[in-house]
């Protein structure tokens, strides 16, 4: 199983945690996985479209995953998903 | 009597009550900071005042937010109120329009891409209108420069099928049978940034108003034009004469009185501030034959920033109120339906959106 770090902003959608494993083989597949079981948490993940928020950064064992295959980065079991926001806004 | 003024911000949402018969305000805020709110309501239906509010999240995306206690709390439902189907392809942007519709719990949502959805849970979820995204014209609508969205929804006050709206840059559009169709309704505005003076559509309108007691009759202000139309959009005449300007971008009818329109020019299209930096909200009291500058209290000089679509509003009061917030974060409120003018609360956030209601 991977483990999906959020962050702090985003745990009160999530049952207040801080670390969630998923099976998803993908980020795609463990968002899928995400909306069913947190649909607030995955839909500020992601759009209806599927695609990734744009300001939203995913980082799959220390490499953002727009610099690897995006949302069809694969996941390992043991690799670490962290969720960061993006410096935006002014 | 109690007034409620809820001012949606780039940053957030703050909320203003008065008792005193407007004279005092007390303002709170942030609520749902570090949120656009380009949309809100003030629905009043089932007695008890709900708040929408549209908000996106730079981060977080989209979502509309509703909140039964005047702002201590908010909801949002597990599921996104408002979502493309998946065959269209689109993602929601922004919600930029809430118009609670006259059938009971029925809530209009225009947003961005240029769409209409439907509520019929008071809006805690929403259905597109497929009529309108479907319609032959929607692939030679353009976006403005603030984007590409449908900012302003008529709902007919006594005609359920009948839905009228506008969008930048589309022009103006009414169905008469309750969504599935959709007519252009821009006969007579004339535009300076297309090679055709008159098109069918691809007016760039700012702003649709009209009177829930003088349906037939609307108001427009567009992007240059000043308009008014009593054949429920079927043909326009400029009622520009008397503006110093006649570009801005809201247009206000008063609560009680059909003829008294409100709207705030700026001097387009090299400068657009207010005409000499003086702050002026112009006010017809004949439906646009003629126009007055009201000046009570405002600033006189050095006022350069602009009154956005939904930046300007009234309440229902008898006197009504009447309200502006500017991009500089300062709101304004008359008690005297604009006669003379108080400072409500200054630097905010650029100001979005205004709506008042006495609750």
């Amino acid at each position: 199983m991977a483990k999906v770090h959020l962050p702090s902003m985003l745990r009160p959608i999530a049952g207040d945690q801080t670390v969630l494993e998923v099976e998803g083989a993908t980020i795609a597949a463990a968002l899928d996985e995400l909306r069913d079981r947190y649909p607030a948490l995955e839909r500020r993940l992601r759009d209806e479209s599927g695609a990734l928020r744009r300001y939203v950064n995913f980082y799959v064992d220390g490499e953002e995953c727009r610099r690897l295959a995006g949302a069809d980065t694969p996941l390992a079991a043991r690799t670490e998903l962290m969720i960061i926001p993006s410096v935006a806004g002014g | 009597m109690e007034a409620l003024l809820a001012i949606g911000t780039r940053k957030g949402l703050w909320l203003a009550r008065s008792s005193n018969g407007r004279a005092d305000w007390q303002v709170t805020g942030p609520h749902l900071p570090m949120t656009d709110i380009y949309a809100l309501a003030i629905d009043q239906r089932a007695g008890s005042p709900r708040l929408l509010a549209g908000v996106t999240s730079e981060h977080w995306g989209p979502g509309v937010a509703t909140s039964d206690d005047l702002g201590v709390t908010w909801q949002e439902p597990e599921q996104a109120p408002i979502s493309f189907p998946e065959d269209t392809g689109a993602a929601l942007e922004r919600v930029w329009q809430l118009t609670p519709a006259p059938e009971p719990d029925v809530v209009y949502a225009g947003v961005e891409p240029s769409a209409l959805f439907r509520s019929a849970d008071g809006g805690r979820s929403f259905e597109l209108v497929r009529g309108l995204w479907e319609h032959p014209h929607r692939p030679q609508w353009t976006p403005g420069f603030g984007g590409m969205a449908i900012h302003t929804v008529l709902p007919h006050p006594t005609e359920p099928e009948h839905v009228t709206v506008a969008m930048s840059t589309g022009g103006v559009y009414d169905t008469t049978d309750g969504g599935k169709t959709w007519a252009p309704a821009n006969r007579g505005i004339h535009v300076k940034f297309l090679p055709e003076e008159y098109p069918e559509f691809g007016q760039c309108v700012h702003k649709v108003a009209r009177h829930p007691a003088r349906p037939d009759t609307l108001y427009a202000q567009n992007h240059h034009g000043v308009y008014r139309s009593d054949d429920h959009a079927k043909s326009w005449q400029s009622i520009a004469d008397g503006l110093p300007s006649d570009f801005g971008f809201p247009m206000v009818v008063h609560p009680h009185k059909p003829e008294v329109i409100y709207n705030f020019p700026l001097q387009a299209d090299e400068h657009r501030f207010p005409p000499d930096g003086r702050c002026r909200v112009y006010r017809s009291e004949d439906g646009g034959g003629s126009w007055t500058a009201l000046s009570g209290g405002l600033p006189d000089n050095g006022f350069y920033s602009a009154v956005l679509r939904d930046a300007m509003c009234v309440d229902d009061a008898d006197p009504a109120g009447v309200y502006f917030g500017s991009r500089s974060g300062e709101v304004w409120a008359s008690a005297d339906e604009g006669e003379h003018w108080q400072r409500v609360v200054e630097h905010l956030p650029d100001v979005l959106c205004v709506r008042a209601a006495v609750i």
